[in-house]
């Protein structure tokens, strides 16, 4: 009778163990490994342009209007200029589009425009769609922005 | 060997129970990031408003002060802008439908933080606090007044004061005693006779009443609460004490609405709102007038002249982002509704923006159910909570008002 009891508390004991173990692991694992790609540089769909998309003024902040800087530049590396460009996007995981209408209000020089008028309402999955209408021909490219 | 076996045994309970969360609440890393970023404390200073030159002026926000609550800024001097934003009351009026001249359409809002936000009133029809002031004032359900009338009781009543703030007042002798675009053909025709630079005249004195009652209302902030003082130790890693200390159904509440329940997509930052606009599915009220939202207000904030971008402007146009930038047309501002603060809220019903829902019960189960919009897509999905989740999501919305 006293071997059962053993047993079964062993038992327990190496399964409390085990429980602990992957619990442990699991906290300690770095959250949402996968993800959409969030990089800031990348070819346009099509291939005509290399696209760069940065904030402006460097920080990304929640809930203010800012503005950022798309830089375009043709696969050889020469800057793109007199592009029309139209931003559209959203929120994939909500169904919802922008909370404000970006445009592409000035051009720098050098393949950079700025794109103002940028808002990120909440935390989470964004998606920024740029048209791109240039001499070398028509391209989109889509930016993900994660908060 | 039973020793050893005991010993491991109990060594893995307490690990388990360490990790199981037993005892004190605890907060994954994220959750706490998310309860940090809603406390109070990290609401920043306020802004100037470049396009308001007297928003800090306290000689200003005292004349502003005297017209919030004097009744005489009406047509028949019954209804002040306090009529319906009581001062005890967290600057609203507990109505399901505000009632000045008439009964409107819509649930009064209150006042803490408001010179925080980009938008006015629940569709977001005004894109400043000043612009704001002097919508009521000529709204035949709500003060039913008119822009000369206001003028020459301007000059009757507060002509001194008026001019050490604002410099002379214009001359007003010629000027009929009741004229504005908006109001009955009576006073739409005494407008239309009036020579553009008198229009211009009454205009600015009109915009100057707005912005004195602004600089009032930049004055009222939302007080720390329950939940700060619990953020705050969160933050710090101090035991919670007394009142900071939540209950485990106040817990609960917060870790679903930062969490599963997803009321902190809208509901965010330390005003608990996004600044911005939402079809929620909530139905219409039977008997008020057809009410889309947003879709209709973009083109009230572009017509009104006391917009960012019209003459009455103070500072420069770089001050208009938000109007410039606004969304105008799509399928998601169709019946879309401001979000609001949730600070205070337990203490205000109804709720919604005609008073739709008279708890926070009410509230609660319909984001949990979702129901379809009558117009436009609804941006909430059901949540289907359990009874218990659901009080517990109004526990916590209780921490917002105490």
């Amino acid at each position: 009778m006293a071997s059962i009891w053993r047993y079964i508390l062993a038992g327990l004991g190496l399964a409390a163990l085990l429980a602990g173990i992957v619990a442990a692991v699991y906290l300690t694992l770095p959250q949402s490994a996968s993800g959409p790609d969030i990089s800031r540089s990348k070819k346009t769909a099509n291939g005509l342009f290399v696209a760069s998309f940065e904030p402006e003024h460097g920080v990304v902040r929640q809930g203010e209007l800012q503005s950022w800087l798309l830089t375009l530049k043709t696969a050889a590396g020469a800057p793109v200029e007199g592009a029309a460009i139209t931003v559209s996007g959203g929120m994939p995981q909500h169904d919802h589009g922008l909370p404000t209408s970006p445009q592409a209000t000035d051009y720098l020089g050098d393949g950079r425009y700025r794109i103002d008028g940028i808002k990120f309402t909440m935390s989470g999955w964004w998606q920024l769609r740029f048209a791109i209408s240039a001499a070398a021909g028509s391209d989109s490219v889509v930016f993900n922005v994660v908060l | 060997m039973k020793r050893l076996i005991s010993v491991v045994s109990l060594f893995a309970l307490a690990v388990l129970a360490l990790l199981g969360g037993c005892g004190e609440p605890r907060f994954s890393d994220a959750e706490k990031k998310a309860i940090a970023s809603l406390a109070l404390n990290t609401l920043p200073s306020l802004k100037p408003d470049t396009t308001n030159q007297y928003a800090d002026v306290p000689a200003a926000a005292a004349l502003g002060s005297t017209l919030f609550f004097d009744a005489g800024m009406s047509r028949d001097g019954t209804v002040s802008c306090s009529t319906c934003h009581k001062i005890d009351r967290q600057f609203q009026d507990d109505l399901p439908q505000a009632v000045g001249v008439g009964r409107t359409n819509r649930r009064t809002m209150p006042l803490a933080g408001v010179a925080r936000n980009p938008w006015f009133f629940w569709d977001g029809r005004r894109d400043s606090l000043w612009a704001q002031a002097l919508t009521p004032l000529e709204n035949p359900l709500e003060q039913a007044g008119n822009r000369a009338a206001f003028a020459h009781y301007i000059k009757k009543r507060f002509g001194e004061r008026y001019e050490r703030i604002f410099g002379p007042l214009p001359d007003l002798s010629t000027v009929p005693a009741n004229a504005s675009p908006l109001d009955s053909d009576a006073e739409r025709a005494a407008w239309n006779a009036m020579p553009a630079g008198q229009q211009d005249d009454v205009n600015r004195v009109y915009a100057n009443i707005g912005k004195a009652i602004a600089a009032f209302e930049r004055s009222i902030e939302p007080a720390q609460t329950r939940f700060d003082r619990f953020a705050i130790d969160l933050a710090t890693g101090a035991k919670p004490e007394e009142d900071a200390a939540f209950s485990p159904e106040e817990i609960l509440g917060l870790k679903l609405f930062i969490g599963k329940a997803n009321c902190v997509s809208c509901h965010n930052g330390p005003r608990f709102t996004d600044n911005s606009f939402h079809n929620n599915g909530v139905p219409p009220v039977d008997g008020l007038p057809l009410d889309r939202g947003r879709v209709d207000a973009v083109a009230q904030v572009e017509a009104d002249p006391f917009n960012c971008l019209g003459k009455f402007r103070d500072g420069d146009e770089g001050a208009c982002r938000e109007l410039r930038f606004m969304v105008k047309d799509g399928p998601q501002i169709m019946r879309a509704y401001k979000t609001p603060s949730l600070r205070g809220a337990a203490d205000r019903p109804p709720y919604m923006h005609a008073g739709q829902f008279a708890t926070l019960d009410e509230v609660v189960a319909h984001y949990s159910k979702a129901p379809l919009a009558v117009e436009g897509v609804s941006e909430v999905h059901p949540l289907d909570l359990s009874e218990r989740e659901r009080a517990a999501l109004v526990a916590f919305l209780k921490t917002l008002s105490e």
